[in-house]
């Protein structure tokens, strides 16, 4: 069995996502070849062949590859599947865009958000916001699947595989970038981080929100999350939702703070490995999941915790 | 310009999930079915772009027809769209799981049909979060896609999206005719009024079948279990903030 993995990226290095997609493929058993697709990406590419396990990487690169958007990728990687028996993507904003587009040009369904491996045609996802796990069996000849990067664990980084490059899509496209407002932060990115803070409504305002969560989060080197009650009140930025329909994360820790517990929060959340909830409310859905919780207005607990980390020497 | 909206009919959003104790699926029986909460955003953008709102100049929609696979009783689901708004219903009759693939081929054969300038569709359904009829649609069609829509603007034969991505927003330009799936940013849906539930038992549904459009929708996918998620252990309270960062000292997290 060949399976090709689509490599999450931004063209001078690769994201973890692709180390943990490759880890999701292995369990498949098979070859594992390695899909670059981007804008002087070469980095990028480089970085793909040192993934342990690949077989080789594919490298397309082109101006009109840059932002990878759906048809041009669609393009590109459809005919790449003659030789492959499974493709699959990262469940990222990226992955989950070109994934059933491909799918349906192969005449193939989806498996999508694969968050278990059983076998080389058996996977388990989440259904419900994750109030349902289902066991799929897919006989399809061809197979395309999204995985949930947080459900595996990366694969290293001592390999040296080939890089072999081909043609980027020519031709014209019906979609064309414009621009985009690509948060800029030294904090680290919420799906990869080891630490995450995260708000909730209970924070009341933006300023209020970035008062109390920021210095917590720089004192902790964490990400910063919010609930989506938190980002459709205006408190947050979209790209900080945590949850079903916004990112799926799995850091060792995770703060919640003013954070009821919302189901489709918790199925964005809940493989977190310590979870700590501060919450003024004690039937806060929140501490059914919580290792700690601390039941305290975060206006006094906030502050409390900063002084008691410093004491800590954190 | 004509909009087609397809809409889902899927287990209202505020109800509890519950597995079936076999293990043979979720138990939806008995319980309130509601129009998927991504599709109802579908819908009030489709609306607006008739009526002028959000954004949206008056007319720029002249009619909007709102589509659903499913069983009889979809038809409240259309309903739901037409009180909204829209101004005419397809219900196309199928029994079961039909999955986004035979959707997307079955909403192909309506829109070959129809011959619609833009669709909108919402991301995705709440049921089988599978979040993949759009680009599946866009697919079969060789249409542009652009999908999680929080702004969408019209002009010149065009739509000019901003798109939720993972890094922030991004804006693409796609060629009309299109497909649009909506995030949950895009709009705050309406309340239907009542003059308007009541106005919208009188607009027309036409119903098909998928043989009409010569689909098969026998599931491609074997589900072999459905089970509970596993249950994470509920853990202990803290009194202060010192206790919590002795406990995380000790977990070895700090």
């Amino acid at each position: 069995m060949a399976i090709l993995v689509v490599a999450e990226h931004d063209n001078a290095s690769v994201k973890d996502a692709t180390n943990k997609v490759v880890a999701a493929a292995k369990a498949m058993g098979g070859d594992v070849d390695v899909l670059v697709a981007g804008s002087n990406a070469g980095g990028a590419a480089q970085a793909a062949a040192k993934i342990d396990g690949v077989r080789k990487v594919l490298h397309a690169d082109g101006a009109i590859l840059a932002k990878q958007l759906a048809e041009p990728m669609e393009v590109l990687i459809t005919p790449l599947m003659s030789g492959y028996d499974a493709v699959l993507f990262p469940a990222t904003t990226t992955g989950k865009n070109v994934a059933p587009r491909v799918a349906a040009k192969l005449d193939v369904m989806q498996v999508s958000n694969v968050i278990g491996v059983e076998g080389a045609d058996t996977f388990v996802r989440p259904i419900y916001a994750g109030n349902a796990i289902i066991t799929v069996q897919d006989s399809q000849p061809k197979k395309v699947l999204t995985v949930q990067p947080t459900a595996f664990k990366a694969v290293g980084n001592g390999g040296g595989a080939a890089v072999e490059t081909v043609a980027a899509p020519g031709g014209s496209f019906k979609s064309a970038f414009v621009g985009e407002e690509i948060a800029k932060s030294d904090r680290p990115e919420l799906t990869a981080a080891k630490r995450i803070v995260s708000g909730g409504r209970a924070l009341g305002s933006s300023e209020e929100f970035h008062k109390v969560l920021d210095p917590l989060a720089d004192k902790l080197g964490a990400a910063v999350g919010a609930s989506r009650a938190a980002v459709d009140a205006g408190y947050a930025p979209n790209d900080y939702q945590v949850g079903q329909t916004g990112k799926v994360v799995a850091p060792e820790l995770y703060v919640a703070i003013g954070i009821s517990g919302a189901i489709q929060h918790l199925a964005g959340m809940k493989d977190s490995k310590v979870i700590v909830a501060i919450n003024k409310d004690e039937d806060a859905p929140i501490f059914q999941v919580a290792d700690y919780g601390l039941v305290a207005d975060y206006k006094t607990a906030v502050p409390e915790l900063m002084d008691e980390l410093t004491k800590a020497g954190v | 310009m004509k909009v087609l909206v397809p809409v889902k009919r899927v287990l209202d959003f505020n109800l509890k999930v519950r597995v079936k104790p076999d293990g043979s699926g979720v138990d939806l029986s008995n319980l309130k079915m509601s129009i998927n909460p991504f599709c109802e955003i579908a819908v009030e953008e489709a609306v607006r772009m008739k009526e002028g709102g959000g954004g949206h100049a008056k007319d720029a929609a002249k009619e909007v027809v709102a589509v659903s696979i499913g069983p009889e009783q979809a038809q409240e689901t259309i309903r739901n769209a037409l009180a909204i708004g829209a101004d005419r219903g397809i219900l196309v009759k199928a029994e079961g799981e039909v999955e986004p693939l035979a959707v997307a081929k079955i909403l192909k054969g309506v829109i070959d049909a129809e011959k619609p300038d833009l669709v909108i569709l919402g991301k995705q359904a709440i049921d089988d979060d599978n979040n993949a009829t759009a680009q599946m649609l866009a697919a079969l069609l060789d249409w542009p896609q652009a999908t999680f829509a929080s702004k969408i603007v019209l002009q010149d034969g065009k739509a000019t999206v901003t798109r939720e991505v993972d890094g922030g927003l991004q804006t693409i330009d796609v060629e009309l005719p299109a497909i649009i799936s909506t995030d949950l940013r895009l709009n705050e849906p309406r309340y239907a009024s009542l003059p308007n539930i009541m106005k919208a038992k009188k607009k027309p549904i036409d119903v098909k079948t998928p043989a009409d459009f010569g689909v098969d929708t026998a599931p491609r996918l074997k589900v072999v279990k459905t089970a509970e998620p596993g249950k994470r252990q509920a853990g202990i309270k803290v009194k202060s903030a010192a206790e919590l960062v002795g406990k995380l000292k000790e977990t070895g997290v700090l």
